[in-house]
């Protein structure tokens, strides 16, 4: 008979809490093992011979194989991958290329900035957002809501490219206020903030403001009306808890981006962040820094995504449930 | 007489935008007394629900109190301000809603959600509010109210949720409770427990309640005193006594004819032909007129008074005026003697009776999955072991409440769901297992009705296609022109216009799209029709056109079908035999009147006492099932029901009981047959 499988006796059907934090732990392991793997095979997916195309076309052949040998690329594929995750255990990541040095180092000066930048345009963009969303949804069609669309829409349109460079026009070169670029002190970190924080917040408020008006017409926010509650405790105790999870997806989405490395606004404004690593090191064939950046972003995305299931979980009865 | 609890005078409602509105509730005069229960019935569309959410000032965006009075114990309450009116809502006045699914916030403990009632309108600590709400927890019936009061509403089934909402809506001590169709949602056995604890409370605190129903049974159970409602007015008060022994207004003596029942079986039953009128528009008559059986010239050139006919028994309506008085006789088309075709065989093809189609033992298993890597680690035995027979030009009607599984056996039975086990064998050849290649010839034979008209055809095809596509899909009609003409013919059949082919779904109401997928299920001249409770969602009067088109076509075209539905009136009208189903088991099954009027399994006996009568007279006797359905996924150990039968004795729990076979045709799964 097809689709028989064991019938479990007795297996409690509802996981506990503890069992929903193991599955989702368990799941996030079993895919970090899947990046390492997928990040190893880079290096072997380069169409021709990885180590021509990191020397160029005239190098000679002693330098090729002394590369090659560094690099463990005469040796059996599965010898290879054995030495690269033992290597990764121990946090090597193996030498840059170009810079002569350590990957590992390298990833660890950009890793802050980029944290920082992330942590700080997403704040923003929640600051931003959220009242701005829920204003739109409470006063639906009036003034406040066609203003916050407006901002919302110019949000969205206006590209990071254009931003940076009009903000550093005004702030910096006329007023005088801000660093032009790079990173010296807390107030330049402004500019940057502001170029992606708002183009975050808008296509956030967006979302904020169907998820309440959702929301808001279901039927257990009418219970709540019917019970007696005012209009804060409808809005904030029964409305926005509901409202917040599909917005906690996108925050979630949005800073696994950032963590990433905003590449053009970190260019714009000289950010020394991991998104400008990543660029350098493809355009210089820097293989192995290439392969270190790629595995960190992997991380970090899987990191918070996992992150946001938790939460999630932690917000939604329904899920712990699952 | 007591003084009255709640007076409303003159109230005028609108939705919509100002320049085009929407008047649903237009001139209300009510008066409910203090421990009484006041039935508001009529059918969707009237304006009950939303006369309802103007008394709570609680209508959707958009809606407006143009004029009237709403007095709630001397307090006017169309003059409070809104936070005066908050301490009103859910404190003196509380109201509870259809859907108990939706009605309770998912992310809230059902505890937290009591407790805010209690917040809003008492002072206690947190400490005495938690004591509080598993009192009222308690109160409701909800077993280990301690525990529940921490669980979600995901946790707690349908009729567990609607105790929870009615725990909340005592939290105030409300002098009126509204309770908007408050069964409707649920099955009938959870009815009978949530309207006998409505009828409890309502005598322990002495609260009045305001029943919004479109269920007359409900009403003659329930109610002490009734208003009839009808495009946003009264057409009728009455004391449910008065009422049930004779509408006054034409419209309540319509629907109460149009309701099936095994006494119609022989005939027709009356319907109500068109539908509410839009309510956008000013009336110069009876608003009744265009429907109404008794309609007079009069009907449509001046608007009804209203007629005061003594003891609070009032109507409006002309035939009620001076001299008129004598003549609310019988209705035109109230139930018609058939001329004759419903009994009349086809003799298209064999001989009706003949048996058609054979499931034995069928199973449907689904595997549960868990964890990583999607591990089986249970079944939900939705369909377990069940066995049926149908015949040519009969209908069996398999009968059960929602999660029992009738719904799988008519999947499984047409191969929309693949059987796990058992056969499916039609004219003599089993079609479990075919593939669809192989099932496709058969497809042609065996069509189904869904239980939604509204989501069971593609919003962005043109009828005509959606009853055609059938012909093409299975080669039966390749050149269009003909296949046109069988549409239109079709359409005919089933009391269509031929030219709504040109027209898509949204255009038609429920009672019309369903007719339409009866078309779509008879153009490829099938010999089997699944109905899956194809009457569930319409209303009444509605109902009665769908169920007098099934009852033709089969007479005329000979075709069997399975109805799949938990209204026992239904069943009794239209079917010959009958299958009950409890958890993915059938328990009983025969002929329609064996097992209506003498009942055999217990659980049989218990849905069957459930089902409120449309005779305030005839007071039944209710067997309450404690508790709610196991889930299918662990069944009780031996026979399913023991654990919520009244009869279950130790035998019961050693291993399911055998069919036993009594009389020629009935079958019954239970050891105790005595």
């Amino acid at each position: 008979m097809t689709g028989t499988a064991r019938i479990r006796g007795g297996g409690a059907p509802g996981s506990s809490r503890i069992g929903f934090l193991a599955s989702r732990i368990g799941s996030a392991l079993t895919m970090l093992l899947g990046v390492c793997t997928l990040v190893f095979l880079l290096i072997h997916l380069v169409p021709g011979d990885p180590v021509e195309v990191m020397l160029g076309e005239g190098a000679r052949p002693a330098d090729q194989a002394a590369l090659r040998h560094a690099l463990g690329l005469d040796r059996p594929v599965w010898a290879q991958y054995l030495d690269y995750l033992a290597r990764l255990s121990r946090l090597d990541l193996g030498q840059s290329l170009h810079a002569q040095r350590p990957v590992s180092d390298l990833l660890a000066e950009r890793v802050g900035p980029t944290a920082i930048l992330a942590v700080s345009s997403l704040s923003l963009a929640i600051l931003l957002a959220i009242p701005l969303g829920v204003l739109a949804a409470q006063y639906r069609g009036r003034v406040v809501d066609r203003a916050a669309m407006t901002f919302s829409m110019l949000g969205a349109a206006v590209p990071n490219f254009w931003l940076g460079p009009l903000l550093i026009l005004v702030f910096s070169l006329w007023l005088g206020w801000t660093p032009v670029s790079g990173r010296e002190g807390a107030l330049s970190l402004i500019l940057p903030t502001v170029t992606l924080g708002t183009g975050m917040a808008a296509v956030l408020a967006r979302m904020v403001r169907s998820s309440v008006l959702e929301v808001l017409g279901e039927d257990y926010v009418r219970t709540a009306r019917a019970k007696g509650l005012g209009p804060a405790a409808v809005l904030w105790r029964h409305a926005l808890r509901n409202a917040w999870l599909p917005v906690l997806t996108l925050i979630g989405l949005q800073f696994g981006a950032l963590l990433g490395g905003a590449v053009i606004t970190e260019t714009v404004f000289s950010w020394p962040g991991l998104g400008s690593l990543l660029v350098e090191a493809i355009q210089t064939r820097d293989y192995p820094l290439v392969q270190g950046a790629v595995l960190l972003i992997a991380l970090t995305y899987l990191a918070v995504n996992t992150t946001t299931d938790l939460l999630y979980a932690a917000m939604d009865p329904r899920i712990r449930a699952v | 007489m007591t003084e009255p609890l709640l007076q409303v005078e003159g109230l005028i409602t609108e939705l919509g935008e100002t320049a085009r509105p929407l008047r649903v509730v237009d001139g209300l005069d009510l008066t409910i007394r203090s421990g009484e229960t006041f039935a508001l019935l009529g059918e969707s569309g009237c304006g009950k629900s939303m006369a309802a959410l103007s008394l709570m000032r609680l209508l959707p965006p958009g809606g407006r109190i143009l004029s009237g009075r709403v007095r709630l114990g001397g307090t006017d309450l169309l003059h409070l301000t809104e936070a005066e009116m908050r301490s009103v809502r859910g404190g003196r006045m509380a109201m509870i809603f259809q859907e108990p699914q939706t009605s309770l916030n998912p992310v809230l403990s059902v505890g937290v959600q009591i407790a805010e009632a209690l917040h809003v309108h008492g002072e206690g600590s947190d400490g005495r509010n938690r004591r509080r709400v598993v009192e009222l927890l308690r109160a409701v019936g909800i077993p280990d109210p301690e525990q529940r009061a921490d669980e979600y509403p995901h946790q707690l089934s349908g009729g567990m949720k609607q105790r929870v909402m009615i725990a909340m809506a005592l939290a105030g001590d409300p002098g009126l409770l509204i309770a908007d169709e408050p069964t409707t949602a649920l099955d009938v056995t959870i009815q009978a427990q949530v309207l006998s604890l409505l009828g409890d409370l309502r005598r322990e605190t002495g609260m009045a309640v305001l029943l919004i129903t479109h269920d007359l049974g409900v009403v003659a159970e329930t109610a002490d005193r009734l208003a009839v409602m009808y495009a946003g007015q009264i057409v009728e008060t009455a004391t449910v006594s008065e009422f049930f022994a004779g509408p006054a207004h034409p419209y309540g003596r319509m629907l109460m004819e149009s309701l099936p029942s095994a006494e119609k079986r022989r005939g027709r039953l009356a319907t109500i032909p068109g539908r509410v009128p839009p309510l956008d528009r000013v009336f110069s008559g009876c608003r009744f007129a265009d429907r109404c059986a008794s309609v007079m010239p009069l009907c449509r050139e001046r608007i009804p008074e209203w007629i005061g006919l003594g003891a609070g028994r009032g109507v409006r309506c002309h035939l009620w005026s001076e001299g008129e008085a004598s003549h609310p006789g019988p209705a035109r088309n109230a139930a018609e003697p058939e001329s004759g075709a419903s009994e009349r065989p086809s003799g298209s093809v064999g001989e009706i009776g003949s048996p058609l189609l054979k499931a034995v033992d069928l199973k449907v298993h689904f595997p549960i999955q868990r964890g990583l890597f999607r591990r089986v680690v249970g079944h939900v035995r939705a369909v377990d072991g069940v066995s049926l027979d149908l015949s040519l030009g009969r209908t069996l009607a398999l009968v059960g409440e929602s999660g029992c599984g009738k719904t799988t056996v008519g999947k499984a039975i047409l191969q929309l769901i693949a059987p796990t086990s058992g056969q499916v064998l039609y004219l003599g050849r089993n079609l479990a297992g075919l593939g669809h290649r192989a099932m496709r010839p058969y497809r042609k034979d065996l069509q189904i009705v869904f239980q939604d008209p509204y989501a069971s055809m593609n919003p962005r095809m043109l009828v005509g296609d959606v009853v055609g596509e059938g012909l093409q899909a299975l080669g039966i009609e390749w050149t269009r022109a003909v296949r046109e003409r069988r549409v239109a013919d079709l359409l005919e059949l089933v009391g269509m216009d031929p030219e709504s082919a040109r027209r898509y779904p949204h255009e038609f109401s429920g009672g019309q799209r369903q007719r339409i997928c009866i078309a779509r299920a008879l153009a490829v001249e099938p010999r089997i029709i699944v109905c899956d409770e194809p009457t569930s969602a319409l209303d009444v009067s509605v109902q009665a056109q769908i169920l007098n088109l099934l009852k033709d076509l089969q007479s005329r075209l000979g075709l069997a079908y399975l109805f799949i539905t938990h209204n026992i009136s239904v069943v009794s009208y239209l079917a010959h035999e009958v299958a009950v189903m409890y958890l993915g088991r059938v328990v009983e099954r025969g002929g329609v009147e064996e097992i209506l009027t003498d009942p055999r399994h217990p659980y049989t006996r218990a849905l069957l006492s459930a089902v409120p009568v449309v005779d305030p007279e005839k007071r039944r006797v209710v067997i309450r099932l404690e508790g709610d359905m196991p889930s299918p996924s662990n069944p009780p150990r031996g026979c399913h029901f023991h654990p919520r039968c009244p009869e279950a004795t130790s035998r019961c729990s050693e291993g399911y009981p055998p069919e036993v076979r009594l009389g020629a045709s009935r079958y019954v799964s239970c050891l105790h047959l005595d």
